[in-house]
């Protein structure tokens, strides 16, 4: 029933390109989320490396034709490695006004514009906010301007499906993945076989939809308009051998705690309350009850966190997951697991902005959070992911730290490293090292504060352990017998020991690599979390000129690595690009007396190489 | 199964910890009386878990020779939840005060409740907040004098009982603090139900709020202010045992009347069904000077609990996939080799 997808016939030589921007725009309701995500399993399957950035409103389905209502996907992929999302759109795909109108600013000179004209009637053109139509007047003579009435070649090609008019145009992603699979000469086969497989039960949706793809495409090859459709080739990527997959930072981060529980012998219950856009790791991991996984939908964030360290009393491990306000209000919670010394593991993909904020909008503005954000002194572990892929492996070593210290782990991602998906070699899962958990059994000199000498990490005796029987809470305890005590020395010890625990961490962790360049220099230039990949490039940029920059990226918050004082006091200029306004150039000023300088970004949006460079530019005075 | 090797006594289930509750509190006649009851209910101190939140009450846990959990205000149901999705076969206690429970923690006692999680959850409910020295509750009477109202409160007070009622709640019960006989009863029948098991205990604050239950719990009014309701038994109550309880002609709410007058039999006093979810709702309203106070278990109708619903699940999955490979798990979905 479904047609088969023919190999492209090139007629005309495909114009080569080392890297390409393509960004996916529409309605809310226009599915450019899953074009973009059948668009980037072509461009991994076609062997490019490749970065994304899907970007959407906070509202489900907001009024059609509004610029609020607009969602994007945008696709970085080529022939070389790929770090960010890209700068500037190369080709953008506007299904309405309000798209372009959104997007277009982002669109590089000379670009490629492909518009829906269907849906270009003067009321959809005033709803975006633009005084006349752009296609009539001089809007977009800088940019190569290909109109096709997507709408009604949508409504032909399935016709014969005999859906109605409305499902009808919900084809029209298909039609323009078609299209742009034509342009860049990938295979639709694996996007029929995925429409096959979604609608298997409603036939009727996968025949049209594959109709509208495969006219897409055809539309493409036989050009029925003026001026080509431009073509390209993109060459596969020299990446390192082995078995690929896409992986989102919500896979890789919840794929990672299920592989580190089980390193840790332990089984997860994961405690959580929806919010955006900690969601997907609560959903994934609700579908991985036969690897031992426990999954508790909360009435509230602060139950989450609750029915978590519960967890950890009893002997799985607990964990919790949110996003900014929500941590906000685990916090009291979170003192009690410090207290109380229980490993818990709490993810906090960040989101933008004070209270409510820009739910579905990246930033980085819960440093201070998460390092200083309890009441009294609560010293924690704090671990941040760079990349979607990175979050497996940061995962795994946040369980290992929470079980090791007996010590609440957060781990910052972002919305960006949520949403965003990257090609990823996939691990095998037998080479992590396990790091077995050891419950106390032994009755003999036992008590609940009792400590490893190394570690500083208490004993870990679970309810239903004979003999140790015992009561722990959020009073002080006594250093020698864990009971509850208000002595003024022995809280002085027991701040004191706490605080020593944290900080005896960092012999525990590798010592801080710098990613490019030397170990000093002009400027480092140091970063943490999702601004890796643009000041990665940034930094190539300007050492291919031959300046002494060097980038440093952290993946350990708190205790910072021990040897991260003396590199960064071996350079003249440290530059610390963050989307907040300041925190972790605050961190280093304070703890070691560095003239940190902060180049901030608080727009909802992902840096810009541009933006990076340029900041490292202007003090190289170059 | 765990063998008990030797009959436990109450003493078994007491720590060595200095008891820190104000001398007369209430609280001491019910840790004696759950000590006591800890051994009858065939309870091992290594699989049982007392979690508590914050206030008097909350200090429970320290008292108990067992594993116990005091951990922040309001928040216990919630860590008890977590407890019992971990290990199940943990015997689970909660225990907390009308602040914890009913202010500061409703939401999680609603949620915990409605979710029919296997735990006991006890309510100390003295109409005040102690730890804070004096301020009014949740469930203080219109009128309550405190530092935070000196002029009296102007509040409408909650009903544990009709809460937990309204919340789903499949066992509901009632005792006071002092009744060394019907309390163990309470706390046996808590223990057996599985399910969540919502038990309120009045229980005297000698500082703050002396006497407050005293126009039901004074050994002087006690039996005529008092209904010990049992199921399938008529609701008989008073000093002569001639009180009793029966719907009022042709309106829908409960009158107290006497045998033997105006006509009244035996017959015509309504015997208590404590699977009748409208009945409970009755008695725990019952809060007038013209009706009792009604204690015993108003209400217990068993449904399946969440873990084990939560536990059957998963091991549904299981068997769907008994071989969860970590390995295959990452290559799910497209793959491709480089």
């Amino acid at each position: 029933m479904a047609s088969t997808a023919a190999v492209a016939e090139i007629r005309t030589p495909r114009e080569a390109r080392e890297s390409v921007v393509v960004r996916f725009a529409g309605d809310s309701g226009d599915g450019m989320q899953l074009t973009g995500g059948q668009f980037t399993q072509a461009a991994a399957l076609a062997g490019n490396d490749l970065a994304t950035f899907p970007d959407f409103p906070a509202e489900i389905r907001a009024p059609t034709g509004t610029t609020f209502g607009v969602s994007s996907f945008q696709i970085n992929f080529g022939g070389r490695r790929i770090k960010t999302s890209g700068d500037a759109i190369d080709v953008l795909v506007a299904m309405n006004p309000a798209a372009l109108k959104v997007e277009l600013g982002n669109v590089r000179d000379g670009g490629v514009i492909i518009v829906d004209v269907g849906s270009f009637s003067d009321r959809n053109v005033k709803r975006a906010g633009f005084a006349s139509n752009p296609l009539e007047d001089k809007t977009l003579n800088a940019y190569r301007v290909i109109e096709i009435d997507v709408s009604a070649l949508t409504m032909e090609a399935v016709k014969e499906s005999g859906l109605g008019k409305k499902d009808a145009l919900r084809c029209k992603n298909l039609w323009t993945l078609g299209l742009v699979y034509w342009m860049y000469a990938r295979d639709r086969q694996p996007t029929v076989d995925w429409l096959n497989k979604k609608f298997a039960k409603q036939s009727g949706l996968a025949t049209a939809n594959i109709a509208a793809l495969n006219a897409g495409h055809a539309f493409g090859e036989t050009a029925e308009m003026e001026g080509d459709v431009p073509t390209y080739s993109v060459a596969a990527a020299k990446i390192e051998p082995g078995e690929y997959r896409t992986v989102s930072g919500g896979e890789a981060l919840a794929w990672g705690l299920v592989v580190g529980a089980h390193k840790a012998g332990l089984k997860i219950m994961f405690g959580s309350y929806p919010i955006t856009p900690a969601s997907p790791i609560l959903h994934i991991l609700a579908r991985l009850k036969q690897y031992g996984v426990v999954t508790f939908q909360a009435e509230d964030e602060i139950a989450a966190v609750c029915s978590a360290i519960g967890a950890s009393f009893a002997g799985h491990l607990g964990i919790t997951s949110s996003s900014g306000p929500g941590i906000a209000l685990k916090g009291e919670a979170i003192g009690l697991a410090i207290s109380t010394e229980l490993p818990l593991i709490v993810v906090n993909s960040q989101r933008a902005g004070p209270s409510t904020g820009l739910p579905t909008k990246t930033e980085q503005s819960d440093l201070y959070q998460a390092v200083y954000g309890r009441n009294a002194d609560a010293p924690l572990v704090v671990l941040a992911s760079r990349s979607p892929s990175d979050c497996f492996e940061t995962a795994v070593e946040v369980v290992r730290l929470a079980t090791k210290y007996m010590t609440p782990v957060m781990l910052l991602t972002d919305g960006y490293i949520a949403n965003a998906a990257e090609p990823w070699l996939i691990p095998d899962v037998d080479d992590v090292a396990p790091f077995g958990v050891k419950f106390r059994t032994e009755v003999e000199g036992f008590h609940p504060f009792h400590r490893d000498e190394k570690t500083l990490a208490r004993n870990w005796a679970i309810p239903g352990t004979p003999g140790l029987e015992h009561r722990i809470g959020g009073i002080e305890k006594d250093y020698d017998s864990g009971h509850i005590s208000y002595d003024a020395t022995n809280h002085q010890r027991m701040t004191d020991t706490r605080k020593a625990k944290i900080d005896g961490i960092a012999n525990d962790i590798p010592e801080q690599a710098v990613e490019q360049g030397e170990t000093s220099g002009d400027i480092a230039v140091v970063g943490w979390g999702s601004t890796y990949g643009p000041i990665d490039r940034a930094v190539s940029n300007v050492r291919a000129e031959g300046h002494a920059v060097s980038h440093i990226h952290l993946r350990h918050i708190w205790p910072l690595p021990r040897n991260l004082g003396s590199l960064l006091a071996s350079f003249k200029t440290v530059l610390v690009p963050e989307m907040n306004t300041g925190q972790l150039v605050t961190v280093l000023r304070a703890e070691y007396l560095v003239p940190a300088e902060k180049v901030s970004k608080v727009s909802g949006q992902p840096f810009k190489i541009a933006e990076i460079e340029s900041a490292i530019r202007a003090r190289l005075g170059a | 199964m765990n063998v008990v090797p030797q009959q436990l006594t109450a003493k078994d289930f007491a720590t060595d910890q200095e008891v820190r509750w104000c001398p007369g509190c209430g609280d001491y006649a019910i840790l004696k009386a759950l000590q006591r009851t800890m051994p009858e209910i065939g309870a091992t101190p290594e699989k049982t878990v007392f979690v508590s939140g914050i206030g008097c009450a909350a200090r429970f846990p320290y008292y108990m020779e067992t594993y116990g959990f005091h951990t922040i205000h309001g928040r216990a149901p919630a860590f008890a939840t977590g407890i019992k999705l971990s290990n199940p076969e943990l015997d689970v206690w909660v225990v907390g005060g009308d602040g914890d429970m009913l202010s500061i923690g409703g939401n999680h006692l609603m949620h915990t409740l409605r979710r029919n999680v296997d735990l006991q959850i006890l309510i100390f409910n003295n109409e005040i907040y102690g730890l804070t020295k004096g301020q009014y509750s949740p469930t203080s009477r219109v009128g309550t004098r405190s530092p935070s109202t000196p002029q009296g409160s102007v509040e409408a007070p909650v009903s544990a009982a009709l809460f937990a009622l309204g919340s789903g709640a499949r066992f509901v019960a009632r005792s006071v603090d002092t009744d060394l006989k019907h309390l163990p009863i309470m706390f046996k029948r808590a223990h057996e139900h599985r399910g969540a098991s919502l038990l309120e205990i009045f229980q005297n604050c000698i500082v703050y709020n002396d006497g407050v239950f005293d126009s039901f719990k004074a050994p002087s009014v006690a039996s005529e202010r008092q209904v010990r309701v049992e199921h399938g038994k008529p609701m008989i109550f008073g000093a002569e045992k001639n009180r009793g309880l029966r719907m009022r002609a042709g309106v829908f709410e409960i009158e107290a009347v006497t045998v033997g007058e105006d006509g009244v039999t035996v017959d015509d006093i309504l015997v208590h069904d404590e699977t009748n979810r409208v009945m409970a709702n009755l008695l725990a309203s019952m809060d007038s000077d013209q009706l009792p106070v009604a204690l015993g278990v108003l209400y217990c109708n068993p449904a399946p609990t969440y873990e084990a619903s939560v536990l059957d699940q998963a091991a549904d999955v299981r068997a769907k996939s008994p071989n969860a490979d970590l390995n295959k798990l990452l290559r799910s979905g497209y793959t491709w080799t480089v």
